[in-house]
């Protein structure tokens, strides 16, 4: 009984998440195909043929796999800090409170939210990339699953964003001070074997770094990174993401008196 | 049989260091239309909120027929239904979809929360508007809408903080007649108001809440009987020259065509009439000065002010 509660429950936050973004589909799923289509214009069309190759791939080619992978990081992002942040500001996050939902599951619900965002802009964006760059699928399992467990990782790290935001700037801060900087210099746009090594070294401490390559490493099969280490890594973000929201969701943070 | 609702000791003091509750004990037997009422700032939504699990309480228990709210939170919440105070549902969901998904929360299938939102949308008279965004509705469509969400998994408990506020007087009476049936029905309805005349046409039972602290807790008959003096007012069909001398009652100048008269619980109004028209007093139409439950209801809170 309490099992199927719990996932008519879920499948209600899932629902309306969902509906939540399609609705506002020109402010959450257009403009990133449209930004990453001018990305692929000017950084792969434009410069990238003067630029030559990286890891012996065009670099068109090379940049696919990195830009569908920042459109999945930040829209699985934005999705549910601000989705958690609006439900917070109209109180409608209150609907959840009143009713027998565990709180692990009302977080499980904003993730799934986030991830099908970010995978729906994701093929968005990988439509616009086939314009420009052949289709290439070296491992479908490794494809699949990082792009799934990176989507979880940010949708949990946007709603913990969501938690302690208190006004609108606070769920821009962030986004804009650490997570681009991260994704530009997580090795989306050039192969970090070209850094000098004490720079290599420094980005390795960038999370992202992992998932760019072992994502890059499903599409193409060339990653500057050992794939089980991106594994590794990526769970443990979001085992320590996950643990941490539920602990500031049990002790009622920000959306309980 | 469990109480419908049971609170021991309940305190509350938020984070700036504000006590809004001072240990409360509450009883709300099942079946009753009860009404909770204090002036602002009296607690009655602090109160609310711990019941409704959206305010963390400081001290002491709350149980929600016989579900303690700390033991047994889920089979607590599954029992009752919120209408909050403020408006708290996303104004940019469609109606019927707020309905919906709040069934959902609860657990109840899609097609069901579907047959349900129907039906309280259509008893609440929002049916028409079902595919409209919330924010195009009105204020006493909201507040319905509302309603129709905490009825949607049928709970035996509905609480309504202020539900009539800024509700034309026809919607008003219509949801009067539609608390009055679904309570009917055996549904344990809590009520909070300042409309005091709304309190008196509709609730048995009764708590005064005031700083925090209950001040009176009784039928609502027992609370009326306890008015000692009621006043009344009388316009007359002619001007009076001077204030005429009654032996039992006291009269009070309004202008020269209105007159207070003050009548004391062991005398009649019969009585009164019989005096004015000894005294050769003309009334053209008798009202209450002020609803009875409101007299009582100044006289309480103003004991309970410190001086
Ligand atoms: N989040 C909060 N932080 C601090 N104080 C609060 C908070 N919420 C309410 N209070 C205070 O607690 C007291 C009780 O407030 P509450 O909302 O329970 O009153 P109420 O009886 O519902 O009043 P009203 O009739 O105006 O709705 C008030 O003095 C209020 O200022
Ligand atoms: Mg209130």
């Amino acid at each position: 009984m309490n099992l199927r509660r719990n996932w008519i429950a879920f499948q209600t936050i899932v629902i309306k998440e969902v509906l939540r973004f399609m609705r506002i589909w020109v402010q959450t799923v257009l403009p990133p195909a449209i930004t990453t289509a001018l990305y692929f214009i000017i950084f792969g069309g434009l410069i990238g043929s003067r630029i030559g190759e990286m890891d012996g791939l065009r670099y068109m080619d090379f940049i696919v796999p990195g830009l569908i992978m920042m459109t999945i990081i930040t829209n699985s992002y934005a999705n549910v800090v601000s989705s958690f942040y609006g439900s917070k500001f109209q109180h409608h996050i209150e609907e959840m409170l009143v009713a027998p939902i565990p709180n692990a599951l009302i977080i499980l619900g904003f993730v799934a939210g986030g991830v099908c965002r970010g995978l729906t802009v994701g093929v968005a964006v990988t439509l616009v990339s086939l314009l420009f760059s052949p289709f290439s699928m070296h491992n479908l399992g490794v494809t699949l699953s990082v792009v799934l467990l990176t989507s979880v990782l940010f949708s949990l790290a946007g709603l913990i964003n969501g938690i302690y935001a208190k006004s609108f700037d606070d769920i821009s801060i962030i986004p804009t001070f650490v997570l681009t900087p991260l994704t530009y210099l997580g090795g989306v746009f050039y192969s970090i074997t070209m850094l000098p090594e004490f720079w290599q070294g420094v980005s390795h401490l960038n999370p992202i770094l992992y998932m760019v390559n072992a994502f890059r490493y499903g599409l193409l099969g060339v990653s500057d990174i050992n794939l089980w280490l991106s594994y590794a890594i990526i769970l443990g973000f979001i085992a320590a993401l996950f643990s941490f929201s539920l602990y500031l969701l049990n002790k009622g943070h920000g959306i309980r008196n | 049989m469990p109480k419908a609702l049971s609170i021991r000791n309940l305190t509350k003091t938020y984070r700036n260091g504000f006590q809004a509750l001072k240990g409360i004990d509450l009883d709300v037997e099942p079946g009753d239309f009860f009404a909770l009422l204090g002036p602002n700032g009296a607690g009655k939504s602090t109160t609310i909120g711990i019941i409704a699990s959206l305010v963390n309480k400081t001290g002491g228990e709350v149980s929600i027929f016989g579900h303690d709210l700390d033991r047994e939170k889920d089979a607590a919440k599954a029992c009752l239904g919120l209408v909050p105070q403020e408006f708290n549902f996303n104004s940019f969901e469609p109606v019927v979809e707020i309905v919906v998904n709040q069934a959902g929360y609860y657990g109840i299938p899609r097609r069901q929360a579907y047959e349900r939102a129907e039906r309280y949308l259509k008893e609440l008279g929002l049916w028409e508007k079902r595919h409209e965004t919330a924010r195009t509705l009105s204020g006493g469509m909201k507040r319905r809408l509302m309603i129709a969400r905490a009825l949607v998994h049928e709970p035996q408990l509905l609480i309504l903080d202020e539900p009539t506020a800024g509700v034309d007087i026809e919607i008003r009476r219509s949801m009067w007649a539609f608390l009055r049936k679904i309570n009917a029905e055996g549904r344990t309805i809590i009520l909070t108001t300042h409309y005091l005349e709304e309190a008196e046409n509709l609730c048995r039972n009764i708590a005064i809440i005031d700083h925090g602290e209950i001040v009176e807790n009784t039928t609502m008959k027992g609370l009326l009987g306890k008015l000692n003096v009621e006043t009344f007012v009388l316009d007359l069909a002619r001007p009076l020259a001077q204030l005429p001398q009654l032996p039992r009652h006291t009269l009070r100048w309004v202008d020269e065509l209105t007159l207070e008269a003050d009548i004391r619980k062991e005398d009649s109004v019969n009585q009164l009439f019989t005096d004015l028209a000894a005294a050769d007093v003309q009334v053209l139409s008798l009202r209450n000065k002020t609803n009875r439950l409101e007299q009582l209801f100044m006289n309480l809170v103003k004991e309970n002010r410190p001086s």
